[in-house]
């Protein structure tokens, strides 16, 4: 069946496919529509789930890690200040080892108070173990939420999926909604082999000496790094059902490319409108979407990226102090890996400042005359 | 999974023995919390009219119900005074420890 929706109806009929059963959300600012479809959704009985407001975001992930822990698929959704505020119990979640899935409007963060597209929210989480998606489409928000369930029950790691602000999540798309049980046969109930259970009694999350911790979180990595080729073996198998083939990341023309941009989220679909311009111009461009953030996609970005003339990172992000984090993570991705290729990073479109094709012409023309990178950020489209 | 015991401590040997999840390995068996007390409830069985609620109130599990009347494991108990706040009859007192 195919639909008009929102990016933010997107994730929430996302979730109603894959039979979330506990959802747990707050409603207002910087809440989104995600969670207002699916309380009616809930309340219409069209999604058989526990709906729990709750009166924060902090609260909202704690009602999902005891929901999750007891056994039931758990989802919810936030953005900007809401997810910042979700901090602490992002890490109980990962390390907890709970497959939450949750989706994330990425906002710029106040002040001054801003709800237009900004990746600093989300990248301030990076180092809580979740995994992380970034969409391009209001069909790859759909289909990702429900890849999302599949990989994290298997590995028991919570996901992230993001969506730019208003770009995607208030633009309405074509999507095509898979049917329920064809969903269902992709996706079986969340089984978990440890779960909070009178019937086989066990204390989680309780004090654990250095004897013990440290091997923990050698097991969470481990699982991590089996994720990129679950989320390409999951991907393929969605293709099969589907039509629709989920990649670890998506790349546009790359072949023979003498200048690649690294891209995410929305800015990824604007690249490959600058591609196609720049190669009418005579400039063999190409883009490198990253649909995948964590785990980082190491092999697949050092094969693309390796192979072109030279890389420009576009980040709409920055890490003060530093430069942009895919600038940094593709630096240290491609380190030893490459023999001398030049990798640019710029950044652009924070709080929501449009990217446009234009925006990567500056680009190119920038890094095709550039030898060595600025040791300073090159801001794209700063007004000075 | 294989379990290693040095002083009632359960140490495992090998990452592949672990759990997935961090989860109790029965660290209560060695770890005697009522040392964290510093006052202590003292039950006054004459006066107890077996209604259980201190059974019940008790954060931490340690009153059991023996022969129909309440007792306190003071391995567990810390002094928290619930019991004694709760209890309808007043027959629970709070007494200072002695070390």
């Amino acid at each position: 069946m195919k639909k008009v929706i929102m990016g933010n109806h997107a994730l929430s009929w996302g979730a109603q496919l894959g039979r979330a059963q506990v959802i747990a959300a707050y409603p207002i600012t910087p809440q989104t529509q995600v969670v207002e479809l699916l309380s009616e959704m809930c309340a219409s009985h069209s999604l058989d789930a526990k709906f729990i407001k709750v009166e924060s975001e902090h609260s909202a992930m704690a009602a999902l890690l005891g929901a999750s822990i007891a056994g039931a698929r758990t989802f919810t959704a936030t953005s900007s200040h809401g997810l910042a505020l979700m901090h602490e119990l992002l890490h109980w979640a990962a390390i907890g080892r709970l497959p939450v899935v949750m989706g994330n409007i990425n906002r710029a963060l106040a002040p001054g108070w801003s709800i237009w597209a900004d990746q600093n929210d989300s990248l301030s989480q990076r180092d809580t173990g979740w995994m992380q998606y970034y969409c391009a489409s209001n069909q790859e928000v759909l289909d990702t939420t429900i890849q999302a369930f599949k990989v994290s029950e298997a590995l028991a790691i919570p996901s992230m999926i993001m969506l730019d602000a208003f770009a995607l999540s208030h633009t309405y798309e074509v999507v095509d909604i898979p049917d329920q049980d064809k969903v269902d046969a992709y996706l079986p109930p969340f089984r978990p082999k440890l779960r909070l259970s009178s019937d086989d009694p066990h204390a989680f999350g309780g004090l654990t000496s250095p004897e013990h911790y440290f091997e923990l979180r050698y097991k969470q990595q481990k699982d991590m790094e089996r994720a990129p080729a679950l989320i390409e073996e999951t991907g393929k198998e969605y293709e099969k059902m589907f039509g629709r083939r989920l990649d670890l990341v998506e790349d546009y023309m790359c072949s023979g490319a003498e200048i690649v941009f690294i891209t995410s989220g929305t800015a990824g679909y604007t690249a490959r409108v600058a591609v196609d311009a720049l190669r009418q111009e005579g400039i063999k461009a190409g883009n490198l979407r990253m649909r995948v953030f964590r785990p980082f996609p190491f092999a697949i970005v050092r094969e693309i990226a390796g192979r072109a003339g030279r890389v420009a990172v576009v980040d709409r992000n920055l890490s003060w102090g530093c430069h942009g984090i895919f600038y940094q993570e593709v630096k240290s991705a491609l380190y030893g890996h490459t023999n001398g290729l030049p990798v640019f990073g710029y950044v652009a479109g924070l709080g929501g400042r449009d990217i446009t094709p234009q925006t990567f012409k500056d680009i190119a023309r920038d890094a095709l005359k550039r030898k060595l990178p600025a040791e300073e950020i090159v801001w794209i489209g700063v007004k000075r | 999974m294989k379990k290693k015991k040095t002083l009632d401590r359960i140490v495992l040997a090998s990452e592949s023995e672990f759990p997935m999840m961090p989860m109790s390995l029965g660290t209560m068996h060695y770890n005697r919390t009522g040392a964290w007390r510093n006052i202590k409830p003292v039950i006054e069985l004459d006066k107890c009219i077996q209604c259980g609620i201190c059974w019940k109130f008790c954060p931490d599990v340690s009153i059991v119900i023996r022969d129909e009347y309440p007792v306190v494991d003071y391995d567990y108990c810390k002094g928290c005074g619930i019991c004694a706040e709760e209890c309808p009859s007043k027959c629970i007192a709070m007494v200072e420890e002695e070390k």
